[in-house]
């Protein structure tokens, strides 16, 4: 995909693990994800709530959410969780495009939403990111989706197509 | 059964293609394939390909190519030269599996007075 990036990237990310409490007191800990973390995976997309679905991911049904997990999580992807206790709860995800970019995406349970989870688990999958080299990050956002475009902006990612029902923010960890 | 099926290079694209054209073979009627690119191919890649696709089927169609403004030209081909429907590919598919709505497929949406029917 052909977007704009920033000029200067983001600093002061961390990297995993992670531990921190969210605004409910739970403690959740973010490490990047394993191949044996799948099957917890398919655990938290069975109980996803289908309104909190995003231009069709994560799909429904076991076999849909297997494939998909097996799209995001090929070689040069980067997957990052938040584990309360040994429930998985959240998961976000960067996934190579054909030009070197990576594509973001994040999806938090409902039981788990709005206690700062989100905003951890995207400062550290960023993280991670930077530390392995990658320097350019986008990702594409349904228009009406005014909190997360928020939490993205927030963070430091920038508007870069708007023309569209999808908004297309970008963000920079290094220079090329 | 007069339908107008909008091609870009995508998958969904190519299912659009056969799902119009198995739906004419079934109930009657002509299928006219329009090419349009979502600047992701040029129109002669995506004619080699669909041209690939109409090789598996035994059927006559029209195939035209829309180079400006394909959104538009599509609206006003159906409504001038009376097609029962639009059919057009349900997006393009991001890296991770997201699916985003092309300028062209939203302007269909948004501006047709003819019915209109995404394929996934």
């Amino acid at each position: 995909m052909t977007l704009r990036y920033p000029d200067e990237p983001l600093d002061d990310l961390p990297t995993p693990p992670v531990t921190f409490t969210d605004g409910d007191g739970r403690s959740i800990h973010i490490e990047q994800a394993t191949e044996e973390d799948i099957e917890a995976l398919v655990e938290m997309y069975l109980e996803f709530d289908s309104e909190d679905r995003a231009q069709g991911i994560p799909p429904s049904g076991e076999g849909p959410i297997r494939k998909w997990l097996d799209i995001v999580t090929e070689d040069k992807s980067l997957n990052v969780i938040a584990w309360d206790g040994d429930e998985a709860v959240g998961h976000a995800m960067l996934v190579e495009d054909d030009d070197e970019s990576y594509e973001l995406a994040i999806f938090v349970i409902q039981s788990h939403q709005n206690g700062g989870i989100g905003t951890e688990l995207l400062r550290t999958v960023l993280g991670e990111g930077q530390s392995q080299g990658i320097t350019r990050v986008w990702l594409s956002v349904e228009r009406w989706n005014k909190p997360a475009i928020a939490v993205y902006e927030k963070l430091g990612f920038e508007r870069m197509d708007d023309t569209s029902f999808e908004i297309q923010m970008t963000v920079r960890l290094g220079h090329d | 059964m007069q339908l107008i099926v909008g091609v870009d290079g995508s998958d969904f694209g190519l299912r659009a293609l056969e799902e119009s054209i198995e739906r004419a073979q079934e109930l009657g009627g002509d299928v006219t394939v329009a090419l349009y690119s979502d600047g992701q191919q040029s129109l002669d890649e995506i004619e080699s390909l669909v041209s690939q696709e109409l090789s598996a089927f035994d059927v006559d169609v029209t195939v035209i190519r829309l180079e400006e403004e394909p959104g538009s030209q599509l609206v006003d081909i159906a409504e001038q030269d009376g097609y029962d429907r639009i059919v057009l590919p349900g997006g393009r598919r991001s890296p991770l599996g997201k699916i985003n709505l092309s300028n062209t497929i939203e302007f269909v949406l948004l501006n047709s007075q003819t019915t209109v029917t995404l394929v996934r």
